[in-house]
């Protein structure tokens, strides 16, 4: 575990002897520069904030006080800002250009919504303030819950998950804890091969056992073959939808209506929902629960990996479980919290409590101003968009790639593509790589699982026809080198920051976090470096 | 609309590439019953970006901003000063902007933050590794619980009763579902805590014990002892910090022999925000236990070029890989506040931290001594780092209340914590940092006075 620095890297040496016309002496590239880890530049005495002399000789720590050195190194200011504007640098980003990672919807982030989350009323308040000094963000949470509702044509809505596999959760215990209230045990979750990871790691850790729904040779959910496994030990069914393949489940009504008959549950995964909203009402389609990624549809940033939010949409049916906290409006316009002490007589079947707190505030005030920005007319205007821009990639490019559903109809907010056609020895990977010296972030590769070489792209209704042009262009030309066998692709990315990583040397032999190397006699150490 | 690049031009373009006569025409898979061909009604249409500001303002007024009140609320979220620095950074688009970096070699921007994130965690907790960060500490918490239980493959999970009741509810939550059966208790107002009755609800059956510290009175809790008693019956100890600036004054919990540490990380970097989003972090002692983590865990390896990099590691833990065997179905964790907690610590540095956790106890022993001068009220702790109880002779929730119509907003009662115990409704949970003034002090004792006169 304690293999520091697997290519004997220094960050303070040259990279070469000398410069050659190729490589220089730093290692750096122009604006290309390399940048050591804080544990090589900083130290234990440095700091970037100015605070009084610690004194703790007289404490009430009881035998507790830390006296050994813990290993932080610090930075001054002008090193902080360096070191992470220099690491931004190594970044793609929507910022920068198209992002067509299906199923991620990298949609533009509006900054207004970056200024009204730091707004004092929203940035500054702790969750534990008494409910009357704290109305305006209840406020927020029952605007935003009510444009849900609306906007999916549901009852009741949970906020507090926290991202989309959290709301998953939140549905999928909805569910157990409605057919355990009318002593109906079930034990069997049913999802389609398609579906994300996340839908059958949920059912498997609410305590369901998961089964594959078959799909038809066009993509979409067999019906009759859901209705034939459906029996009295089915809890319930997840399904996509739109589904991973890009596609609308035309029988979705149906699906439900089977479910429903036979005693379960449906619960959709409405990480797509972009395609959609404004153009159909999940509720209208029989839906109990679904969860809505605000960090897609509703465009919060996604941050290099979170955070999300998840709310939940509940059907009638669903709406007496779900969780707690939440808040309820009164007649006279104020806002309660309803919370475990108030719970019994407001709300005495929920599943209970999922996280401390109520929900990711920060990311409630950002989806609601998005949201009012767009409004009613804008919202059904970006699913248009979405779509219009996702079918004009896939007839561009049907030609050059594979689309193993091409042929089932429009495709909604992604299109997906196989690497049927390659040439022997070139992968969908190969061509990802290829997509990074061209400038672009891939697409979702090797997802869903249901095709061989998926590439599955999604524009986003915020790009332009010019930058779509361009992209086909680019994908066009990579198509091409993959279907004539262009070795030259092996060895993309060559222009990025790194080439391609050695990703089964570092599950082999994990270094996941920085440890000193053995000092050289007469080097000084990390907390031996003065000042710098 | 200002997002939407498309223009009418570009549309009909388009639609003849495509083949379709209009927009509508290419959501003919929707069932023609269920498609709205207008906008939803009794929903506003669009905004200009000074009408929505001006909307949110509105919003935002209606709160009691922590800077425009005499503040001392704790109980797991901290107000704590965050350099301009911090915001700053994180708004990069390139940071900001960016999904989880599953392309590396343009994703090494992220990759190097959290290779540096982790490791700065590991070292505040004294652990071995630390993953890339949960969705907050209260669901760190209950991922450890079930860590636990495939560590141990036991099922009885001893919770101390001085864990934030929050924390203790999510677990309980989770456990009706996984059948673990989950013993919690209610805190007892001690000086110290009782760890000699913890200790003794610990058997050979119990997968791990679930300890606060500092706890939820702001106790510190001598987690070595609870260590040893459990790990002779078999059993993990789960530690849980909810103020890691405490870290930088009283020892890591993975030297006390914590096997998983886990935590909320706000107080470093990410700030109120009404209770989110939050930062979870997550590590473990034994490097042997890593492949039982979840999460995203990023790693160290080499490119092509023999150039050293970073990589999402270890995967075949998670859900995209192991459907429903991974250890957790996490996906999108709290990374843009990784990096903000990241930051802030490397600003602070060992120096910073160290001086930051001095400010705020020496500031707390003042609020704690001030307080004590107050007819009627007493100071619970023997020990505490930035928060500590005081207890009031009326109900805590009540006198919260009232002080809070003159903008001193003085402490987390334990009867909202704690709803319907009445034995604990004079307990007031007072925090106090670095933000905290002697003013501010002053004006609560004062306060607190008058209301209880
Ligand atoms: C189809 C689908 N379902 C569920 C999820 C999980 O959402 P999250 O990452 O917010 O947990 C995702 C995205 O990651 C997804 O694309």
């Amino acid at each position: 575990m304690n293999a520091p620095n697997q290519s004997g890297w220094k960050p303070t040496s040259p990279v070469t002897g000398a410069a050659d016309g190729t490589n220089t002496v730093t290692g750096n590239k122009a604006l290309m520069l390399e940048e050591p880890l804080i544990f090589e530049i900083g130290n234990c005495e440095t700091t970037g904030v100015d605070l009084p002399e610690p004194d703790l000789s007289s404490n009430r720590l009881g035998g507790f006080a830390r006296d050994a050195e813990i290993g932080l190194p610090g930075l001054s200011e002008p090193e902080t800002v360096r070191h992470y504007t220099r690491l931004s640098r190594q970044n793609y980003a929507i910022d920068l250009g198209l992002f067509p990672l299906g199923s991620c919807t990298m949609k533009h982030n509006p900054r207004v919504n970056e200024k009204v989350a730091r707004m004092p009323g929203f940035a500054d308040v702790h969750p534990l303030q008494p409910v009357d000094t704290v109305q305006g963000a209840l406020g927020v949470i029952n605007e935003l819950a009510q444009w849900l509702c609306k906007l999916t044509g549901m009852p009741g809505v949970a906020m507090t998950p926290k991202a989309g596999a959290h709301g998953e959760l939140c549905g999928i215990l909805c569910i157990r804890a409605a057919l355990e209230a009318k002593g109906d045990a079930r034990e069997v979750i049913l999802v389609p091969e398609s579906a994300h990871g996340t839908n059958p790691a949920t059912a498997a850790f609410a305590g369901y056992r998961v089964e594959n729904i078959p799909a038809t040779a066009e993509g979409r959910v067999d019906l009759a073959a859901l209705k034939a496994r459906l029996g009295p030990d089915v809890a319930g069914v997840m399904i996509t939808n739109p589904n991973t393949c890009g596609l609308f489940e035309r029988d979705m009504k149906a699906i439900s209506d089977a479910v429903h008959a036979a005693g379960g549950y449906v619960y959709c995964d409405g990480a797509n929902f972009n395609a959609i909203v404004g153009r159909v009402r999940p509720g209208d389609l029989g839906v109990d629960a679904m969860h809505i990624n605000l960090h897609k549809t509703f465009s919060t940033p996604h941050g290099g990996g979170g955070p999300g939010s998840g709310p939940v949409v509940l059907s009638e049916a669903l709406c007496p479980y779900g969780p707690l906290p939440f808040s309820e409006l009164h007649a006279d316009g104020t806002l309660t919290l309803v919370e475990e002490e108030t719970a019994g007589e407001r709300h005495p079947h929920s599943f209970g409590r999922m996280s401390a707190f109520h929900g990711q505030m920060g990311m409630f005030t950002r989806a609601l101003a998005y949201i009012l920005s767009h409004g009613a007319d804008g919202l059904r205007q970006v699913a248009g968009d979405a779509v219009l821009n996702a079918n004009y990639i896939l007839r561009s490019l049907e030609d050059v790639l594979d689309a193993p559903f091409g042929a089932s109809g429009p495709c909604m907010h992604e299109a997906l593509f196989s690497d049927k056609g390659f040439a022997d020895g070139m992968t969908t990977l190969d061509l990802a790589k290829g997509l990074i010296d061209e400038g672009y972030h891939p697409m979702t590769m090797y997802f869903p699982l249901v095709v061989h070489g998926a590439m599955l792209i999604e524009p986003t209704e915020t790009e332009s026809k010019a930058g779509l042009d361009q992209f086909i262009t680019a994908l066009r030309s990579l198509a091409e080198r993959a279907r004539a066998g262009d070795e030259t692709l092996k060895a993309a990315p060559i222009h990025a920051p790194r080439r391609r990583l050695d990703e089964t040397l570092a599950a082999r032999k994990p270094v996941l976090t920085w440890s000193e190397p053995e000092v050289a006699p007469g080097e000084p150490s990390l907390s031996e470096q003065g000042g710098s | 609309m200002r997002y939407l690049p498309l223009t009418d031009t570009d549309r009909s373009a388009m639609l003849e590439t495509i083949g379709a006569s209009d927009v509508d025409a290419l959501f003919v898979d929707v069932p023609a019953d269920h498609y709205l061909t207008a906008p939803i009604e009794g929903l506003p249409h669009h905004a200009s970006e000074m009408a929505v500001e001006k909307h949110m303002r509105a919003l935002s007024k209606q709160n009691l901003a922590a800077a425009d009140a005499a503040f001392f609320l704790g109980a797991g979220a901290y107000r704590h000063h965050v350099p301009a620095t911090v915001d700053h950074l994180i708004q990069r688009g390139e940071f900001l902007t960016a999904y989880t970096p599953y392309q590396p070699e343009i994703a090494q921007g992220t990759l190097q933050m959290l290779f540096e994130f982790q490791t700065q965690v590991a070292k505040l907790y004294g652990c071995a590794v630390a993953n890339a960060s949960m969705y907050d500490g209260s669901t760190a918490c209950w991922e450890a619980v079930a860590m636990a239980g495939r560590v141990t493959r036991r099922k009885r999970v001893v919770l101390s009763g001085a864990l934030h009741p929050h924390y203790a509810e999510t677990v309980k939550t989770m456990a009706k579902f996984t059948e673990d059966q989950i013993a919690d208790a209610l805190p007892s107002l001690t000086a110290k805590p009782d760890n000699a009755g913890l200790i003794a609800r610990i058997d050979d059956q119990t997968s791990c014990v679930v300890v606060q510290y500092p706890d939820i009175l702001g106790r510190i809790p001598d987690l070595a002892e609870i260590a040893e008693a459990a790990h002779a019956k078999g059993a993990l100890l789960v530690a849980v910090n909810t103020e890691p600036v405490a870290l930088g004054a009283i020892k890591a919990p993975g030297e006390l022999g914590a096997d998983i540490v886990v935590g909320e990380g706000q107080s470093i970097g990410v700030g109120l925000q009404f209770g989110g989003p939050y930062l979870g972090l997550f590590a473990v002692r034994d490097p042997k236990h890593v492949r039982q983590m979840p999460g995203r865990l990023c790693g160290e390896t080499v490119d092509a070029e023999g150039k050293r990099g970073f990589v999402l590691t270890l995967s075949t833990r998670e859900q995209h890989i192991r459907r429903e065997k991974a250890t957790s179905n996490i996906c999108t964790n709290s990374g843009l506040c990784a990096l903000a907690f990241s930051i802030h610590l490397t600003l602070l540095g060992e120096k910073g931290l160290r001086a930051l956790a001095a400010e705020n106890h020496r500031l707390a022993c003042i609020a704690a001594d001030r307080l004590a001068q107050v007819p009627g009220v007493t100071v619970l702790n023997d020990t505490f780092f930035n928060e500590f109880t005081v207890i009031l002779p009326a109900d805590a929730r009540e006198v919260v209340r009232k002080l809070a119509q003159d903008k001193v907003l003085a402490g987390v009662s334990l009867g909202r914590l704690f709803p319907k115990v009445d034995a604990l409704s004079g307990g007031l949970v007072v925090a106090v940092t670095e933000t905290t003034t002697e003013e501010d002090i002053a004006t609560l004792g004062r306060a607190i006075e008058e209301v209880l006169a």
